[in-house]
């Protein structure tokens, strides 16, 4: 049977086996494709959903691409509890087991320096809403039917004046707890807000952090987080992870090669 | 099951991380490298117009002041640039008037013979 390898991350070799039941892109158990002191973690996927036309075509339906975006990162996740995986990104697809190998030979220093580098540690995601349309002054009560055309204009000026400052103590607000929880993380990312429709989540994004962290102090790392979790009403905090560390896998390798 | 360091337990991870947290990493983070079958995500219309890589209403936050991601790590609003863009102008200007006032009458002195 031929197919096409469908490359998830690439890591050292790691003793612990991943999960028997575990399935990857399209059903495949992920496979390991050895080389030097590394290894890649692939799974075989066949021509006529990968090859060039059919992937650029599937990239377009949603439900096909969250349906491989969920098998990838369960495979990443799945290797992050064994080992430091270096993820790569979506859609990474090489011939054949040969090609995996070139691949690893061309980068192999890059991917050495980046492993040592996020050796032992996570991304925790921090992510800030501000819960407009619930904010207790704004729902709380409704505002009496305006008497005159000048009371109207009052009562919209004290509206916009109360979203203004929601806005300013957001944004307050999420600065201080970036600039805390970099004190507890060897590195942060800052991403630009979620689409709410794709996250579901209720509010509007103002903070979204990724946050580099050593296994060893996480727990530290998601309590600090915690207690910061009930302390502005109309501000609410989320913590996603532990993440393989994807914020902080790409830049070195991207900035040198150039594509 | 061994895990290599106690971690505490995952939050909203797996199938309960939302999907905007997921794709952003899977097709935005990570190591990008050009594999045999050659796609360029950004030439992908849904990831790029209906999701845009899972950024959206950016036009929407930058009107309301927040594009702190453009200009990390200072976390400063457009609106504080902005403000600090026309302190700089003005005091420009006045260095430019001091500058003036002092230069002039020496200049004005130079001139006389």
């Amino acid at each position: 049977m031929t197919g096409l390898r469908y490359v998830y991350a690439v890591c050292r070799p790691f003793g612990t086996p991943l999960q028997a039941q575990l399935t990857g892109v399209g059903g495949d158990p992920p496979r390991l494709v050895p080389h030097h002191d590394l290894v890649a973690v692939v799974s075989h996927v066949p021509e006529a959903d990968f090859a060039e036309g059919p992937l650029r075509a599937h990239l377009e339906d949603l439900d096909w691409l969250t349906a491989v975006a969920r098998a990838h990162q369960g495979v990443i996740d799945a290797l992050t509890t064994v080992t430091t995986p270096l993820p790569l990104r979506l859609g990474t697809v090489f011939r054949d087991d040969s090609g995996v190998r070139s691949m690893i030979e061309a980068r192999e220093e890059s991917f050495l320096r980046t492993l040592d580098r996020l050796e032992g540690r996570v991304e925790w995601g921090v992510k800030v809403y501000l819960e407009a349309e619930r904010a207790p002054e704004a729902a709380a009560a409704p505002a009496p039917k305006p008497a005159s055309g000048r009371d109207y204009l009052r009562q919209r000026r004290m509206r916009t004046k109360s979203q203004d400052d929601l806005w300013q103590r957001a944004e307050t607000f999420a600065t201080r707890l970036h600039e805390t929880l970099c004190e507890s993380a060897e590195d942060s990312r800052l991403h630009a807000p979620q689409n709410p429709t794709l996250s579901g989540a209720s509010g509007r994004n103002v903070l979204n952090a990724a946050y580099l962290v050593p296994r060893a102090e996480s727990e530290e790392f998601v309590e600090r987080v915690d207690r910061t979790k009930d302390g502005v009403p109309g501000i609410r905090v989320e913590l996603t992870g532990p993440w393989a560390a994807y914020s902080f896998a790409g830049e070195e390798t991207g900035e040198k090669e150039g594509q | 099951m061994t895990t290599p360091s106690r971690l505490p337990d995952p939050y909203g991870q797996g199938s309960g991380a939302n999907l905007a947290d997921i794709l952003e990493r899977v097709l935005d983070k990570g190591v990008v490298i050009a594999g045999d079958i050659r796609i360029n995500l950004l030439d992908i219309e849904l990831l790029t117009i209906k999701l845009r890589l899972v950024v959206a209403s950016v036009d929407k936050a930058k009107e309301m002041g927040i594009d702190w991601w453009e200009s990390d790590p200072a976390l400063s609003s457009r609106a504080r640039r902005d403000e600090l863009a026309r302190e700089n102008a003005e005091l420009r200007e006045r260095l430019a008037r001091l500058e003036e006032l002092e230069l002039g009458p020496r200049r004005a002195q130079e001139e006389r013979p």
